[in-house]
């Protein structure tokens, strides 16, 4: 490619933009849709309802160990859709660049883009382009829409969680944010910790293929475990008890958590899930997540409970109780 | 899995059967009252759950050591004059963001109105803001404890070392031993009960050392028990107190040898007094003014003290009516005593400093324990 940078004209709809995306979207994403250049794509008839989820992703730093902003930008959709219990259709993307953005950094995280949707086996069939002024952008920013359908017999809601129902994770919690945490910080201790950005849509595939009756699946993205359980708490009016013991979390993102004075309930994942299953069939469900390996760290955690007023209650190792409430602003380290 | 050096300190056995050990070793009949002085044991006592695991008999009254919490509006105020009005770069601690001053303006509101304040993790980082920002005055608001007092003494001589002549400091720094001493000369009253005992600080007492502490038994005759802040330290800590008041003692013990001895970390006591002193007294949330209870610049250094540079005047400004974090602080009021406990005043829309930082009572009880209030089950549905 000629211009080593993103300059003003890369989004102008001019012959830059055109070449822009001939040399670099067109090639990389390769797909029918895109190339026959249309403003957008026409998609063939499916069966089932239609599933759609959006996600923008700003995060920095822009690469990280596990994954890079292209690799999550196609993880986060790709899971939000597949929360639903639903197959996937195609992706969007709409870039948003800020001038001066190095073309060669542009061109890695659209290979890693087009790899991860590769891997997933789903194509990205149209996308936007705009350039603001240099300041204006923190260097790029990406937007991806998805589609998916799901059966008729597939119903997976906050709405149908009741008390009783067991709560499952699928596999070891914080990896995400303590990676990003770790070399935000720059701590010396950045490299042992790799993000767990990864599709979830087989795994989910699997789940209900076990014919367990799962009640409501969402993947703990920020704010953690502690959060989504919160959220579902106050959709589905009950609350919850977690097993402290019980939840999966490595040696090392505790050891970050500890020093950082941060609960790893409250870190970011991004190739996790928690399931919410009726109780008599959790063993089941359990047993097809362990058997997937993206799931084989999974365990029970706790159960949904009627407590007044939707409290997420976690039990301690040496049973006590207290609440995971919901977050106030970030999580910050205490300080002395 | 286990993680050494700190899941030895939250073992469910051993937790069980000190508690198991307090109900047993207590008094029938007789009320225990004791104060954790640090908000960091507040914080691990609500955190852990460990108020399930205490008899009722025993009341735990939460102290005035949490640094955010104690420092009066007058200050944050003066913090806020210095963002907006001297418009210098402001770093500080993220507790310290959240805190209201007057008209519930917080340095977070005021970095929304164009202040230029940044959060640190250490007070160093603050060199690296000066460095960057030569034209412009970078003060570090700084705040805390014995325990972050060095540091502060730290970056003070690498501005002298690097001639950062942009960089001062706001000091805030106050000291345990004098607020220790304004708690136990108050008059006892039906709503100043008197403390029993103190379980102490932990990481105070890692640079002061037990010798700090030698008043409360000989002038005061109280126990302290220098804790941890792990559960099983805080339990153990508990039974000691009981042993000691049950047997008429008052003597400072240290729970915590593997940090604590008795002379302290001298040389952080060295750097501290190197750059910093005794002010005559200082205005703490809740307690009042107390002579020598505060750190600012020497003299010589006046040049990087930003009350100095920036020609500062504290004023003195009530708490909001409702808010009861003076008696909180003072262990004379429980936060659900509070009448805008929870209500008013919440983690996201704190009208009190015990509100805001982790370490504040309120917020400890907000967090973790209010399910307790609102009567739910514990646990189990």
């Amino acid at each position: 490619m000629a211009t080593k940078m993103i300059d003003m004209t890369h989004g102008s709809g001019g012959r830059s933009m055109t070449r822009l995306i001939e040399d670099l979207f067109l090639p990389a994403f390769d797909n029918p849709w895109l190339s026959a250049m249309n403003d957008h794509a026409v998609l063939g008839p499916s069966s089932g309802r239609l599933v759609m989820a959006t996600d923008s992703n700003v995060v920095r730093p822009l690469f990280f160990p596990g994954g890079d902003i292209g690799s999550l930008s196609v993880h986060g959709t790709v899971n939000d859709v597949a929360m639903a219990g639903a197959t996937l259709l195609c992706l969007s993307a709409g870039f948003i660049l800020e001038e001066g953005f190095p073309m060669e950094t542009l061109s890695r995280i659209v290979s890693s883009m087009a790899a991860s949707a590769k891997s997933v086996g789903i194509p990205i069939v149209t996308g936007d382009t705009k350039v603001v002024e240099r300041g204006k952008g923190d260097g790029i920013f990406i937007n991806t829409t998805g589609i998916g359908f799901v059966p008729e017999t597939v119903s997976l809601s906050p709405q149908r969680v009741v008390p009783g129902d067991k709560i499952l994770v699928s596999g070891f919690i914080g990896d995400h944010g303590s990676a990003i945490m770790a070399v935000r910080e720059n701590l010396s201790i950045a490299g042992q910790f790799l993000s767990d950005s990864a599709p979830l849509h087989d795994l989910v595939a699997s789940l209900i293929k076990s014919g367990a009756e799962i009640h409501c699946l969402r993947d703990p993205t920020r704010g953690g475990v502690a959060t989504l359980l919160n959220e579902i708490a106050a959709q589905s009016g009950t609350g919850a008890l977690i097993e402290e013991e019980a939840v999966p979390v490595r040696d090392e993102v505790r050891a970050l958590c500890e020093v950082l004075g941060i609960d790893p309930l409250y870190v970011a994942n991004e190739g996790k899930l928690v399931a919410y299953c009726a109780a008599r069939d959790a063993e089941r469900l359990l047993e097809a997540m362990r058997a997937h390996p993206l799931g084989r760290a999974g365990a029970i955690v706790g159960e949904v409970t009627q407590n007044k007023g939707g409290f997420v209650q976690v039990r301690t190792s040496f049973g006590g109780y207290r609440i995971v409430d919901w977050l106030s602003g970030d999580p910050l380290p205490r300080i002395c | 899995m286990s993680l050494r050096y700190i899941d030895e300190f939250r073992d469910r056995t051993i937790a069980l059967s000190l508690a198991k050990k307090i109900r047993e070793e207590m008094v029938p009949g007789r009320e225990y009252r004791f104060m954790e002085f640090c908000g960091g044991h507040t914080h691990a006592i609500y955190r852990y759950g460990l108020v399930d695991l205490l008899p009722p008999g025993l009341r735990l009254l939460h102290g005035p050591g949490c640094p955010v919490c104690v420092l009066p509006m007058g200050r944050i105020d003066l913090a806020l004059e210095l963002a907006l009005n001297h418009e210098v770069i402001l770093t500080s601690f993220g507790d310290m963001l959240r805190v209201p001053g007057s008209h519930s303006l917080s340095l977070l509101k005021a970095r929304s109105m164009g202040g230029d304040i940044r959060m640190v993790y250490s007070p160093l980082e603050t060199l690296r803001i000066a460095r960057e920002n030569r034209g412009r005055p970078v003060v570090f608001f700084a705040i805390g404890f014995e325990t972050t007092t060095p540091p502060t003494a730290v970056l003070i001589r690498k501005a002298l070392e690097e001639g950062l002549d942009n960089l001062s400091v706001f000091s805030n720094h106050v000291l345990t031993p004098p607020a220790l001493k304004a708690l136990l000369g108050a008059p006892s009253s039906e709503e100043n009960p008197t403390i029993m005992g103190f379980i102490g600080p932990s990481h105070v007492s890692t640079i002061i050392g037990t010798k700090a502490y030698r008043f409360v038994a000989e002038d005061y005759h109280r126990p302290l028990v220098i804790s941890g802040f792990e559960p099983l330290d805080i339990l153990q800590s508990i039974l000691w107190l009981i042993r000691q008041v049950n047997a008429g003692r008052a003597e400072i013990e240290n729970q915590y040898v593997r940090a604590v001895d008795d002379q302290g970390n001298l040389k952080a006591q060295q750097e501290t007094l190197r750059f910093l002193t005794v002010r005559p007294d200082f205005e703490w949330r809740g307690l009042g003014r107390i002579p020598e209870s505060a750190l600012g610049l020497r003299r010589e250094f006046e040049a990087l003290d930003a009350e100095v540079v920036f020609g500062l005047r504290e004023k003195d400004v009530a708490d909001p009516k409702a808010c009861e974090c003076g008696e909180i602080l003072r262990g004379a009021k429980n936060p659900e005593d509070c009448r805008i406990f929870g209500t008013v005043c919440t983690p996201d829309n704190p009208v009190g400093s015990c509100m805001v930082s982790s370490e504040g009572a309120c917020a400890a009880l907000y967090n973790f324990g209010r399910f307790r209030l609102a009567g739910a089950i514990k646990g189990e549905s």
